[in-house]
């Protein structure tokens, strides 16, 4: 049984990371900014698997298991935030949310 | 092409099909379609990492990523109840800029590979684990607790700060303005 190149696992991992990283600087939207992160954490946590199934070592499901944790608090956070930024000037838009502009 | 190759492929096209579709205007406009693109590009990660022998972690990636994170998300846009994001379109600002730059990077990596696959320069491929208890619950346990220890305490605390966080900063102040 032949098994997958290492390099085409990075490629979905950059492809996963890219997306992400065109969606954070061209969206305006703060919940798809948010949504485009966690792409861009998915992207990461791919690298770091295929990475460790490279070396025959799991040591790396467990970073992926905290990288998910903090995942789960940047959410959590960014939502509620969201909200109160909505409560405060009806829009979600980043380009509009310019209180703390010098 | 064994099958665990083509369920790769298959897999993975799928995820960054849905990653395109988070992103981009025609079907991304809405944040409701968004969050059900994500929530089927997390579903196909999954997968893939359930191809990687990461059994443990593909299934806390459906627990976590496509049970608890989406929920929050949907609950979130449902909440806000936003109209669709108008465009504005022709707008050159630095950030464009910086993703088509991050675009390009992308395609110059991707056509390296595949030249380099093409001229049969051989690509590592991925050891089969050794192991039976690989990516297992056992495994990876073991390492959270011995060699992640510190990390594994600390994430505890954080998600403890994120809950305070979440709750403090969305709650409705009473009275007065919000």
């Amino acid at each position: 049984m032949t098994s997958i190149p290492l390099s085409h696992v990075l490629v979905l991992a950059l492809a996963l990371f890219t997306i992400g990283a065109v969606g954070v600087m061209t969206r305006r939207n703060l919940l798809v900014v948010l949504m485009s992160i966690e792409l861009m954490l998915n992207g990461a946590n791919v690298a770091f698997l295929g990475f460790a199934r490279w070396h025959g070592d799991s040591l790396a499901h467990a970073a992926v298991f905290i990288v998910m944790a903090v995942a789960a608090a940047e959410v959590s956070v960014g939502l509620a935030l969201a909200m109160a930024l909505f409560r405060h000037g009806r829009t979600v838009d980043v380009d509009r949310s310019t209180r703390l502009k010098g | 092409m064994s099958g665990e190759l083509l369920a790769f492929y298959v897999l993975a096209g799928a995820a960054v099909a849905g990653a395109l579709c988070v992103v981009l205007p025609p079907f991304g406009r809405n944040p409701l379609h968004a969050a059900l693109a994500l929530l089927a590009t997390l579903a196909f990660v999954a997968g893939v990492f359930v191809i990687l022998s990461a059994h443990l972690v593909a299934v806390l990636q459906v627990l976590v990523y496509v049970g608890a994170v989406m929920v929050l998300f949907t609950f979130v846009v449902l909440l806000l109840n936003l109209r669709r994001e108008e465009f504005i379109g022709a707008r050159v600002t630095p950030w464009k800029v910086g993703a088509v730059a991050a675009a390009a990077v992308f395609a110059v990596k991707t056509a390296r590979a595949v030249v380099a696959a093409a001229t049969g320069a051989r690509a590592a491929d991925l050891a089969a684990p050794g192991l039976e208890t690989y990516g297992g619950i056992r495994d990876v346990g073991r390492e959270l607790v011995t060699t992640y220890l510190f990390p594994f305490e600390l994430t505890s605390i954080l998600l403890l700060v994120a809950i305070l966080g979440a709750v403090l900063i969305a709650r409705r102040r009473e009275g007065g303005a919000p």
